[in-house]
């Protein structure tokens, strides 16, 4: 499979990083490139095998329903680009 | 209401009957003390950002680890709604960008969701209920709030509600009308509030639908649906429902085709309208969490939680008319509240008698409640107790007072002179019933002598008695036995 | 190089607990060989007040007799972890800035044994690169000269920040293998997701060690793709990584894929004899066109350890090829929800924009560099909808039958897995940021498998190549049985003799 500069501009949004019109084609190169790379899996044989969902043989672990931790606003502020009255604050978001 | 006929559901267009059929998506807030996967509050309010911890704003390096309590109670429900148990569940991560979700995801579980199938009995008038299935339950994340309205070019992101559990109930498309749907939703809500799991308080949002609706001519396949995201009530529920049916009708009727979307519905212009920016290619890439693992348990615990279930409203409804011979009807407004039928059950049973459960029944749904309702609070807050709701009805069925007078007694007792005995305070206010013949028959005389022309006529028209009886009432202060009263009088006037 | 900072940590640990050498002393001098060697570029922040202060107090604790394992003994951080109020940025544009309100829980355990931070170490941008080329704080050199360079040709090379034609460290973990291999600090920490631990341990002549997925929390080190992350340390000698791992190492509620099996003594099994045990060597490493000096290194390190008494065994891991590719879906998937965090809404880099969706847009095209942005669309794009199936799903059946062929060996009563640890010795810098970036994905063809299916791996020194550059070998266990991997691994040093490293001609 391999991917058009239409859907490299999909992707690109869908991450959210902005790609200008002149860096398409080379993304485009570089990501047809890794898809190549790939391209072998789909020549084996996965029948019946079930997805790894997990690498280790743990249960989940499960918290007990006990307060411990919040109430730490300024922790949480710290390193925020822009805040007011406690609030993140972000450019309006459109609804 | 609703009739059991399905003709009467159908909706008359101007080419013919339309059915409409109703799929429900509940979102209800688990009730936990801390969150789904981080150790902050869940608690309502609070400053902004107070209830929020490092994992929740989602600080590099921050990791989930789950909340049994949040697990057990999706485990309650599931039970509650007879559902299939699935004692392997995974998390997914939903994937999206918005302010409010600090991750970039929200944990949910797409593939394999903790419950399955299961059903709700669904009662649409007291003596006649339908099944709705329920397709499956999962546990999600609950996102932060953007508030917009604060300044004109920025939005204000509060956390605190971020990471809180959320049960999402998914039902299937088995409604066919919106009082299907708005009983639907209400009977969840009622066995929600039974297990404990989610308070329902729809007014904080704890409990909104997200509302699947589409139109069929009947018999043919389903039609094209569309979403209405988000709604908050149950009132709100039947008139998006309705509102959105028409719509769908009258767009079919002039030829055109319902597009599959997701909507809003504006109780203020009582319609829905298209949320075009959730139309952009939404592809929220769903995969496992790799940062949680499998969700195990096994027939143990779900036993454990299972036996500490309390009776649920259809047992306790069937068992109040099996053990109390309430009717129907009765019985259902009573268990609609868990904390109304244990009110009504330590009343009927108050210190080891069991008294008249009919007139128990009687008095909370009609006095008692309309005092409740007057108060603006359930009856069992509106500050009377179960013993002395029992005091009370014994008092009428001992003839130390009667109905009237223990009207008033209501009022005194719920007012002025609230937390009282009952049989303490007949005492001291003298209430107690007057049953001594010869009172009464000198009230009578009294009566009769000061009106011989009404005494003459109710000779022939007996229907004067009740008057009569009236008037003695009035006499005696209405602590008069009536039924002594009416004895006597009918003995002097001859009836 | 000063006696103090040639020290092993061993030797560092023995002496300042008998007291022959003060921690503040042992620290000053680290301190001063990070500061001759600023050329190398390992260190992204150096903490001197805090090492001092925490030196001062380890020489208070060990004067009354107490302290913890680590006690007194200067180590470097890379980047990655989360170290409360110093910078932690991953070595990325994005996390400009950002001085957490946390620690660690691996950092946290060093500094309970008494550790003493020297300073933040340079890594790729989110450990996403083999040769530390991708930081936002520019390449790290390797302290070993490249083939026929002359000390003044390679100091000159130091001045360019590009340093070309110097050697890569290896990556991702290329400020800590050049800074334990420089003698900057007497060892470091690392992470590991397709081989950023090992790769730069063969690169630089030193030992490394990515332990069994769930050994090391996870908590508080900045993720690149979860179900592969694993912490680890750098350090010279077989022993004194297990002195490390043994304090990184350990349950925590706080990571729900941690382990809750107690830590066993590692140095313990250092010197444990080989005798009996059994040593796999899989055929489906021996890959078309593969450099000889490695086959026959691989060869000589069979050949030691039957020497030192263990079985030597022929076994089949057939799905090996697929790891890779594999490994080039399921890591850059779970790295492009990792990363999403990266918004300019709570921490980190923001760009002016005046609607969200901008914001994000132009942030996140600043702040992550090019190889980052590669992998978060290539991430992206596997897991959109109509192509999971074909890419994730499968990627991830490939997993398992990758942990199966493990499964089965070590069933079959092999007790360690022996391979090459890369396919080539160290390249120079810049040689490899072609226009191909699956160029130098296959740098980490050896070590990515271990990942994948969850299991240690150690690579220690092995010998030199024609050239002279230091050449390493990987050893593969059963999960959580790192002691075996200590004992073949040390038993394997001492075959091959400790690697000279070089001398300082940066300074």
């Amino acid at each position: 499979m391999s991917v058009d500069l239409a859907a490299v501009r999909r992707i690109a949004h869908l991450a959210r990083i902005g790609v200008t019109d002149a860096e398409l084609p080379h993304l485009q190169g570089e990501i047809n490139a890794i898809l190549a790379f790939v391209e072998a899996l789909g020549e084996v044989d996965v029948e019946g095998v079930e997805p790894m969902t997990s690498v280790t043989p743990m249960r989940l672990p499960m918290r007990e329903d006990v307060v411990t931790d919040g109430e730490i606003v300024r922790k949480v502020l710290a390193n925020a680009p822009l805040t007011e009255d406690g609030f993140f604050l972000v450019p309006t978001v459109l609804e | 209401m609703t009739t059991a006929s399905a003709g009467a559901k159908l909706l008359k267009g101007a080419t013919g009957d339309w059915e409409v059929v109703i799929g429900l998506e509940v979102h209800a807030q688990v009730t936990s003390k801390a969150k789904l996967f981080s150790g902050a509050s869940t608690e309502f309010g609070g400053e902004p950002n107070a209830h929020v911890s490092l994992v929740d704003a989602a600080m590099p390096g921050m990791l989930p680890v789950i909340n049994r309590e949040c697990v057990a109670q999706a485990v309650r429900t599931g039970l509650a709604l007879k559902a299939l148990i699935n004692k392997r569940s995974t998390f997914d991560r939903k994937n999206y960008f918005y302010p409010d979700l600090p991750q970039g995801y929200q944990i949910s579980q797409y593939k394999s969701p903790i419950v399955g199938e299961g059903e709700i009995l669904v009662d649409l008038t007291p003596d006649y209920s339908i099944k709705v299935g329920i397709e499956r339950l999962h546990l999600e994340q609950d996102a932060g709030k953007s508030v917009h309205d604060l300044s004109p070019t920025m939005s204000f992101v509060d956390l605190n509600r971020s990471g809180v559990a959320l049960m999402e109930i998914v039902s299937k498309p088995d409604m066919r009308s919106a009082d299907e749907a708005k009983a639907y939703v209400s009977k969840l809500r009622t066995i929600l509030r039974y297990i404990g799991s989610c308070d329902g308080d729809m007014e904080k949002g704890n409990l909104r639908a997200d509302v699947n609706v589409s139109v069929r001519r009947p018999g043919a396949p389903f039609g094209t649906r569309c979403e209405i995201k988000n709604v908050n009530s149950i009132r709100f529920i039947g008139q998006a429902i309705d509102t959105e049916a028409r719509r769908q009708i009258e767009i079919i009727e002039d030829g055109g085709t319902i597009k599959q979307e997701t909507r809003l519905f504006d109780p203020v212009r009582g319609e829905t309208r298209s949320m075009r920016s959730k139309e952009e290619a939404h592809d929220y890439r769903y995969f496992p969490d790799p940062d949680l693992l499998p969700l195990e348990f096994d027939d143990e615990w779900i036993d454990a939680l299972s036996a500490y279930l309390p009776e649920l409203p259809d047992v306790k409804k069937a068992r109040f008319i099996a053990d109390y011979k309430l009717s129907a009807y009765d019985a259902s407004v009573i268990v609609a509240e868990r904390e109304t039928a244990d009110f009504f059950e330590s009343a009927v049973n108050h210190g080891g008698v069991k008294r008249d459960a009919k007139a128990v029944a009687n008095w909370l749904m009609g006095d008692l409640s309309a005092q409740a309702n007057a108060q603006g609070v359930g009856v069992v807050d509106a500050g009377l107790s179960a013993a002395s709701l029992a005091t009370l009805v014994d008092l009428i069925g001992e003839g130390v007072i009667s109905g009237k007078i223990a009207k008033d007694l209501l009022v005194m007792l719920l007012g002025p002179d609230r937390g009282a005995d009952p049989r303490s305070l007949v005492e001291a206010r003298g209430l107690k019933q007057v049953t001594d013949v010869g009172a009464i028959d000198s009230a009578v005389d009294a009566v009769i002598a000061a009106n011989p022309d009404k005494a003459e006529q109710a000779k022939t028209k007996p229907g004067m008695l009740g008057w009569f009886v009236g008037q003695v009432m009035k006499a005696t202060g209405g602590k008069a036995n009536p039924q002594a009263v009416s004895d006597a009088l009918k003995a002097r006037l001859g009836l | 190089m000063t006696d103090l900072t040639s020290l092993t940590l061993a030797d560092a640990r023995d002496q300042l607990k008998s007291r022959a050498i003060s921690s503040v002393e042992l620290t000053r001098a680290h301190l001063a060989a990070i500061e001759r060697a600023r050329g190398l570029n390992a260190f992204v922040a150096v903490t001197v007040d805090k090492a001092l202060a925490m030196a001062e107090a380890s020489d208070a604790r060990l004067a009354k007799g107490e302290g913890g394992a680590l006690e007194g003994l200067p180590i470097g951080i890379k980047d990655l972890y989360a170290t409360e109020g110093v910078h932690t940025q991953a070595c990325s544009h994005i996390l400009d800035g950002f001085r957490p309100e946390y620690e660690s829980t691996v950092t946290a355990n060093l500094w309970r044994d008494g550790a003493v931070m020297l300073g933040k170490l340079n890594m790729d941008e989110f450990a996403m690169g083999s040769s530390n080329e991708t930081s936002y704080y520019g390449p790290v050199a390797s302290p070993w000269l490249p083939p026929n360079w002359s000390a003044d040709q390679a100091r000159a090379a130091l001045g360019d920040k590009g340093k070309r034609g110097l050697l890569a460290p290896g990556g991702s973990s290329g400020g800590s293998s050049s800074a334990v291999a420089a003698h900057l600090c007497l060892a470091a920490t690392a992470s590991d997701t397709g081989g950023s631990i090992r790769q730069p341990a063969a690169f630089t002549g030193i030992v490394g060690i990515k332990p069994t997925y769930g050994r090391c929390s996870r908590w508080g080190m900045v993720a690149f793709a979860s179900s592969l992350d694993q912490a680890g340390p750098l350090a010279r000698t077989v022993r004194d990584a297990a002195i490390m791992l043994r304090s990184m190492a350990g349950p925590d509620a706080k990571d729900s894929t941690c382990s809750t099996e107690p830590v066993p003594d590692y140095e313990a099994a250092v010197g444990r004899s080989v005798k009996g045990l059994t040593i796999g060597v899989p055929k489906e490493y021996r890959l078309d066109g593969m450099n000889p000096e490695i086959e026959a290194l691989w060869a000589k390190g069979a050949e030691w350890l039957r020497a030192a008494g263990a079985k030597v065994v022929d076994v089949s891991l057939p799905n090996t090829r697929h790891a890779l590719p594999a490994y080039y879906i399921v890591a850059p998937a779970e790295a492009s929800s990792n990363l999403a965090r990266y918004d300019g809404v709570r921490y980190g880099l923001r760009e002016p924009a005046s609607e969200i969706v901008d914001l994000y847009e132009k942030t996140r095209a600043r702040g992550f560099g090019a190889e980052v942005r590669r992998r978060l669309m290539i991430g992206t794009y596997v897991l959109s909808a109509g192509y999971y199936d074909a890419y994730y799903v499968r990627a991830q059946k490939i997993r398992t039958l990758i942990k199966r062929d493990f499964e089965i060996a070590f069933a079959n009563g092999v007790d360690a897995i022996l391979t090459p640890a890369t396919p080539s010795a160290a390249f120079a810098i810049g040689d490899k940021s072609s226009a191909d970036p699956v160029e130098m994905y296959l740098n980490d063809v050896f070590t990515v498998t271990v990942n994948m299916a969850g299991l240690p791996g150690i690579v220690t020194p092995a010998g030199l190549s024609a050239e002279g550059l230091p050449l390493g070998l990987q050893l593969i266990g059963r999960p959580f049985d790192e002691e075996t991997l200590f004992a073949i691994g040390a038993a394997l040093e001492q075959a091959a003799g400790r690697t000279k490293l070089p001398a300082p001609w940066w300074a």
